[in-house]
């Protein structure tokens, strides 16, 4: 492999003959890297996946996972991938053990390796004392981490991960994280992973596409997709405020923008730490006093917001999808009750 | 990190597949005393309660009033020739003077054909739960996916067969002047091979089903003509000629035949080979269909 797990041309998925879900579609995954997808529900992140992981077939374009095409070789595919849905596939009739065991069975591993690694993997996610429970009696926690287990039972090169915490609560989705981060940290394996929670992204990924409408708004770090953004935001009120200001403070170096918006400013600065002082400077030489001042670091939820408007869509997804969602949802809260 | 070689051997998962499914039924003991007790019900139903021997032998009938009346010799002399009729009409009918034994071995064939249906349902049950998905992203052969929701119905179909013959033989079941327990391995294999094409029909229309109401909407479509329309309940050569081309094609035709033979008749071999053929056949092209439908449509 030359450095790229995933490499994505034009890749194109319609439904129906007029439903674009992906709109040709361009991005590579470098080796070793945690890869995430955001964008809201409907936006062509779960077809994206079930292409490369060769459960869908595009309409146009090609892609190739660890090398191998995923339309001339799906059987390599299938072998140097893991994934672990969106769904809860574990089967609730069976216990923890014997659910790796299938997995293991449907990859052809034989019986003596799957065991030690099935061992080995029940250990990692901390689900040993439990692996002959029935997976009916799991948490919503407990059966994320059962299905981490079965997506690594083949030791994948990829491993594609279609909305890892889905429905979990806070705590729950944090404790995910960190198992997502131990097994990585144990198998080295590249990560594919889609998300609708930016905290997951930015905690996660070493770099981030946005996707909204089946294209690609934007692909970066998460650091530079911050930046992208234009710097700081500050915002200040002024009493007396009668006048308004914004030129004055146009002209502080590395302010960007202003607005002024219900009497507050909205200030776009680069280093705002350091700029702070000159814009109070500039505004108290103009005779206005400041009465309130706060400056934030710009954070992803911006830079979702800039890319993807502001209302969260509706599901726009096909009633299945829709119901295999619900039920994700509602086996995720089984446990926390 | 190592890479999964291609497995060698093609069937790898396949088994896998099959005992998930089978274990929701034997690892659930309600699932697995109800499954038992349905066939018996039906025995019990249809030939127990609609014991159509009855109508003939259990009946008394009052003569008409003759001049000179009979004398009480003459009187059971007939009730015996007219007893000797009705078992003759049942013969004739049946096959077997005993609607009981005749029904018990047709309710073999409807446990199967009830058995199977359900395997479409899994299907679709899979697609919705999202493992469907999962299994399709791993190297599993498209093939065995499907395959192993039929080893799953007809392991199940031969279970519940042996149930039903048990439970006929403690019941009174009569058999056959060519009966001897080597003939049960050839009503085994019937069932196999029935239950083969007949779940691989019912898959291979759930296969790109997303919805259990279609699914329900088809089993009810199909199984009570199925069954009716073939000799599992009354025998064909008394319904009506535009009937019989149908009973001629449905294999619960062939099923129960080949299984009466073994069992209640006297073995027409001839008829017998020629009822396997028909149920090889029909299991061959389903199965065939379903596989090459799975490697085309279970992605989609």
């Amino acid at each position: 492999m030359n450095g790229d797990a995933i490499i994505v041309e034009g890749l194109t998925r319609i439904f129906n003959k007029n439903l674009v879900a992906v709109d040709h579609v361009n991005f590579s995954v470098k080796e070793g890297e945690i890869f995430g997808f955001l964008g809201p529900n409907g936006a062509g992140k779960t077809t994206t996946i079930n292409m490369l992981i060769t459960v869908l077939k595009p309409t146009e374009g090609k892609a190739k996972v660890c090398g191998f095409d995923i339309l001339k070789q799906p059987s390599d595919v299938r072998n140097s991938i893991g994934v672990v849905p969106q769904e809860y596939t574990a089967d609730e009739d069976l216990n923890g053990l014997e659910n790796i065991i299938l997995c293991a069975d449907l990859y052809g591993i034989p019986r003596e390796v799957s065991k030690k690694r099935a061992e080995e993997l029940l250990e990692l996610v901390e689900l040993t004392k439990f692996n002959d429970k029935q997976v009916q009696t799991y948490s919503g926690g407990m059966r994320r981490r059962l299905e981490l287990a079965c997506g690594l039972i083949n030791r994948p090169h990829v491993f594609f991960l279609d909305e890892p915490t889905l429905g979990l609560d806070v705590q729950t989705r944090a404790a995910t994280w960190n198992y997502i981060k131990l097994l990585k940290k144990e198998y080295g394996m590249t990560v594919f992973m889609t998300t609708h929670y930016l905290e997951e992204a930015d905690m996660l990924c070493s770099r981030i596409a946005i996707i909204d409408y089946g294209k690609i708004v934007t692909i970066g770090t998460p650091n530079e997709l911050k930046e992208g953004l234009g710097g700081d935001i500050m915002t200040l009120s002024i009493k007396d405020d009668n006048t308004d200001i914004s030129p004055v403070i146009e002209k502080v170096p590395n302010v960007k923008e202003v607005r002024k918006q219900d009497g507050t400013y909205r200030i776009k600065v680069l280093d705002g730490e350091e700029t702070a002082p000159n814009i109070l400077d500039v505004i108290r030489a103009e005779g206005h006093s400041v009465t309130r001042l706060s400056l934030t670091k710009p954070t992803l939820d911006e830079v979702y917001l800039e890319y993807t408007g502001k209302s969260m869509r509706a599901e726009e997804e096909s009633r299945e999808a829709m119901f295999r969602q619900r039920v994700t949802m509602r086996r995720a809260r089984e446990g926390s009750r | 990190m190592t890479q999964n070689s291609n497995s060698k051997n093609p069937l790898h998962g396949l088994w896998a597949l099959t005992n998930r499914e089978l274990k929701k039924w034997y690892k659930n003991p309600y699932l697995f005393i109800l499954s038992i007790i349905q066939p018996l019900i039906w025995m019990g139903l249809f030939g127990r309660a609609m014991n159509i021997g009855a109508i003939l032998t259990s009946n008394p009938i009052t003569l008409p009033t003759i001049n000179p009346p009979l004398s009480i010799e003459q009187q059971i002399q007939l009730g015996k020739a007219f007893s000797n009729v009705s078992s003759t009409i049942m013969e004739k009918t049946f096959g077997t003077a005993d609607y009981f034994s005749y029904m018990s071995v047709g309710i073999i064939s409807f446990v199967t054909l009830f058995t199977t249906m359900f395997s479409g349902m899994s299907i679709v049950w899979d697609r919705r739960l999202g493992f469907l998905n999962k299994a399709l992203s791993t190297p599993v052969a498209r093939g065995s996916i499907l395959m192993s929701k039929v080893f799953n119905a007809v392991i199940r179909s031969i279970i519940q067969a042996a149930i039903v013959l048990g439970f006929a033989f403690a019941l009174g079941l009569t058999v056959g002047p060519n009966f001897t327990p080597i003939n049960l391995l050839g009503v085994f294999a019937a069932v196999f091979l029935i239950g083969i094409g007949l779940s691989s029909i019912f898959i291979a229309i759930a296969i790109r089903s997303t919805r259990m109401e279609t699914q329900m909407a088809v089993m009810n479509l199909l199984n009570l003509p199925l069954l009716f329309a073939s000799n599992a309940l009354f025998p064909t050569s008394l319904m009506p000629d535009w009937l019989q081309p149908v009973t001629k094609l449905n294999p619960i035709t062939y099923v129960t035949d080949a299984n009466r033979q073994l069992i209640l008749h006297t073995i027409n071999m001839q008829q017998l080979i020629l009822d396997f053929v028909y149920l090889g056949v029909f299991a061959a092209v389903f199965s065939t269909i379903g596989i090459v439908l799975s490697w085309r449509y279970l992605s989609k």
